[in-house]
């Protein structure tokens, strides 16, 4: 987390530990708190601050996105269809799945072979009786930033009564979410992607789009999230997400220097090195790339043992890696994709840890390669 | 020595960690994710992996998760519910210790630079003066599980560390009471890991297309109809669906024909079985070594020798099911075995 966020949190863990709803003095103390993180984070985000509502992470933010519009839609009699991607992080895809359980029509289109969204494919899935549209703003696996908005006029020319939704979860860092997802009706953000703290995210849901709430009770949040706000959380995610807009282009540029020579030491150092993903599409911090002939598993346990921490396709609750369905959409052979890593890079990323990255990786791989080749 | 220790996340190979640890060496666990589906009993499921991973932290050694569920699916699974749907009697735990844990894993220790690859099983590894790797069933007569690893050579035992094999299970669970691990008074896993016992017929039948076909006698009769071989094992009484004067069980099976064979306990017995695949764990045995045949992974063993690809009993046993394995010992060593014909 950045130090600003923690900083900016404990007082609601501890003098200021009152419920925003309450009438109470501290309660109006943590309300106001509260309606000033919404300030923040809906004018990061392009937003009227009445247009956010918080959550508990990105996950439960798709879920509602998605869930939420399609079911109202479909309740005012607007259609059943539900068009995404197929390399959509699984918040959406299990939220389609859910949907198209309950009957609706649900497409997932595929990604081209350079991880961005497959616009033919999409307009061919869009008719009059789709409701809701949800495609991510940056790939959380690969980086591609997705053009979102010549989705927004596909969606607008063929699916006139669709809202369309983007998980830019993963592109805060990286690009002004409010001119990039402008054109989106839903937005789904997660604090911890931009150094705040975990459980906290927010979905942007412009005025005029219907939904309907995943949690009800005490109606919080307009009616749409239900259950007492987490202040701490709020107030540590528009810290976060103040500090992170003001040196975005400060950091961007910073990361993407040192992410572009990780690259070029990884491509001269390890031969047949590929890259995944069409680079001039990738945000500052991605770095995915595959080493054939090397399982990916086997290199990630190789760099943690030497220190290093890396990433392959998704990690599942039992922290097993999975296959990564995201590749799988963009028609990556599987040989490929389980010889593939991530090696991410954010604003706390040095020169040292990539100088440490350029010295560890080339030797695991070596080492992996000398003793496949014995046992072989 | 830097050891990998394969973590269930059962009690057993928590203390097998543990105690390699306490004797110095380097330790790192894994547990293996092998199936997530809908039938799995117990043994691979998040709550499993994450009793390994904690006793790991609470060893303060690193623990990663390595995921063969494919590999786990074409060298157990498949072949599993097709044995069953061929009339034979599969033995995955087996199958899975050949080419999963003494295959993949060790191939992956091995690349990582591990020197040894430990289990919790109860066995033990020892070197002769000679050099030549034996493997010997437990200390714990009643918990010996020599019987799921007699297909270990010279090549995996000499990699390979069984510490739980040196001690008792009561003493398992003291170790891990002394050293307070969470997994201490866990019950045992007595299923196969991904499907449970009750649900084997519907597991095999909706992976393969179950044929009906005829129960008869030994003499050939016709006695019934049955709606496919995968719910019928060679011994079993119960369940045949018709009913009898005096006890009946299943003698045979013929998955080509569908036809399962009915008979008497007499039926049963055997003087010989015919065994397929035969390894060794350091050599073949001679025509006169007398050897204790052990056809199931618990329960009393025969007396016999080896003659070819065939071993000859002293006294009749039980008729072993096609597809079973033979292990076979000399003493309490293992000196290898087959799968029964």
């Amino acid at each position: 987390m950045r130090p600003e966020a923690v900083a900016a949190m404990l007082p609601f863990l501890s003098e200021s530990f009152a419920n925003p709803s309450g009438v109470h003095r501290a309660a109006r103390a943590a309300k106001t708190a509260l309606e000033e993180a919404r300030e923040v984070v809906a004018g990061a985000l392009g937003a009227a601050p009445g247009e956010v509502v918080f959550t508990a992470g990105g996950t439960e933010a798709d879920n509602l996105a998605v869930e939420g519009a399609g079911r109202a839609a479909r309740a005012a009699g607007l259609g059943d269809g539900v068009v995404t991607c197929a390399f959509e992080h699984k918040a959406v895809l299990a939220a389609c799945d859910r949907l198209e359980r309950e009957g609706f029509r649900v497409q997932r289109v595929p990604a081209t072979r350079g991880g961005l969204v497959d616009l033919d494919a999409l307009a061919d899935a869009l008719d009059e009786a789709t409701v809701v549209v949800s495609v991510m703003l940056v790939n959380n696996e690969v980086g591609t930033v997705q053009p979102l908005d010549e989705v927004a006029d596909v969606v607008e020319q063929r699916s006139p009564r669709a809202v369309l939704h983007t998980d830019a979860v993963q592109a805060v860092p990286w690009l002004d979410v409010a001119g990039a997802a402008a054109r989106a009706r839903l937005v789904s953000v997660s604090a911890h992607k931009f150094g705040g703290p975990k459980g906290t995210g927010a979905l942007v849901a412009r005025d005029g789009v219907a939904l309907q709430p995943l949690l009800e009770g005490g109606g919080q949040e307009r009616g749409l999230r239900a259950g007492t706000v987490n202040v701490a959380g709020a107030v540590a995610m528009a810290t976060a997400l103040q500090i992170t807009t003001e040196r975005r282009s400060v950091e961007v540029a910073q990361v993407a220097r040192l992410r572009d020579r990780l690259l070029d030491g990884l491509t001269a150092s390890i031969e047949g090195l590929f890259e995944n993903g069409d680079h001039a599409h990738k945000v500052a911090g991605s770095c995915h790339v595959g080493i054939p002939g090397v399982e990916a598993e086997m290199l990630l346990v190789a760099l943690d043992q030497a220190g290093l921490c890396a990433a392959a396709g998704s990690s599942c609750s039992s922290g097993a890696t999975e296959p990564s369905h995201v590749l799988a959409a963009m028609g990556v052979p599987r040989t490929d994709a389980i010889s593939s890593i991530r090696l991410s890079l954010g604003f706390a990323s040095t020169d040292a840890d990539v100088d440490a990255a350029l010295e560890l990786v080339p030797a695991a791989v070596g080492n992996l390669q000398r003793s496949q080749a014995a046992t072989r | 020595m830097n050891v990998l220790v394969a973590m269930s996340g059962g009690v057993d190979s928590s203390v097998a960690a543990a105690l390699l640890l306490e004797a110095g060496h380097e330790v790192t666990g894994v547990t293996l994710r092998l199936w997530g589906g809908e039938t799995d009993s117990g043994c691979c499921s998040v709550g499993d992996v994450e009793d390994a991973r904690r006793v790991a932290a609470q060893l303060g050694v690193p623990h990663y998760v390595f995921n063969l569920s494919e590999e786990f699916e074409a060298a157990v699974v498949a072949p599993y519910a097709a044995a069953y749907a061929g009339g034979t009697t599969p033995n995955p735990c087996v199958e899975c210790n050949r080419s999963i844990k003494f295959g993949r894993l060790l191939a992956r220790a091995d690349a990582l630079g591990f020197d040894a690859l430990a289990t919790g099983h109860h066995a033990r590894v020892l070197r002769d003066d000679d050099g030549i790797m034996r493997l010997r069933r437990g200390v714990d007569a009643g918990k010996d599980q020599s019987y799921v690893l007699y297909m270990l050579g010279q090549q995996e035992l000499d990699r390979a560390l069984l510490p739980i094999g040196e001690i008792t299970k009561a003493e398992v669970r003291e170790h891990a009471a002394r050293l307070g691990l969470r997994t201490a008074s866990k019950p045992e896993s007595m299923d196969v890991c991904f499907v449970r016992r009750e649900d084997r017929r519907d597991f095999v039948d909706a992976r393969t297309s179950p044929r009906p076909g005829p129960m008869v006698d030994t003499s050939g009769r016709v006695l019934a109809e049955h709606d496919g071989v995968a719910g019928f094992t060679v011994g079993q009484r119960r369940g045949l669906g018709v009913a009898f004067g005096e006890p009946r069980y299943v003698v045979a099976l013929d998955g080509r024909a569908a036809t399962v064979t009915i008979g008497t306990r007499a039926d049963l017995a055997c003087d010989h079985v015919t065994v397929r695949d035969l390894c060794w764990v350091a050599g073949a045995p001679g025509h006169d070594t007398a050897l204790s045949v052990q056809t199931r992974a618990h329960g009393a063993t025969g007396v016999g020798r080896l003659d070819g690809n065939v071993v000859r009993l002293r006294e009749p046993m039980t008729r072993v099911a096609s597809g079973q394995v033979v292990a076979l010992y000399d003493g309490d060593l293992v000196v290898g075995g087959g799968i029964a014909a």
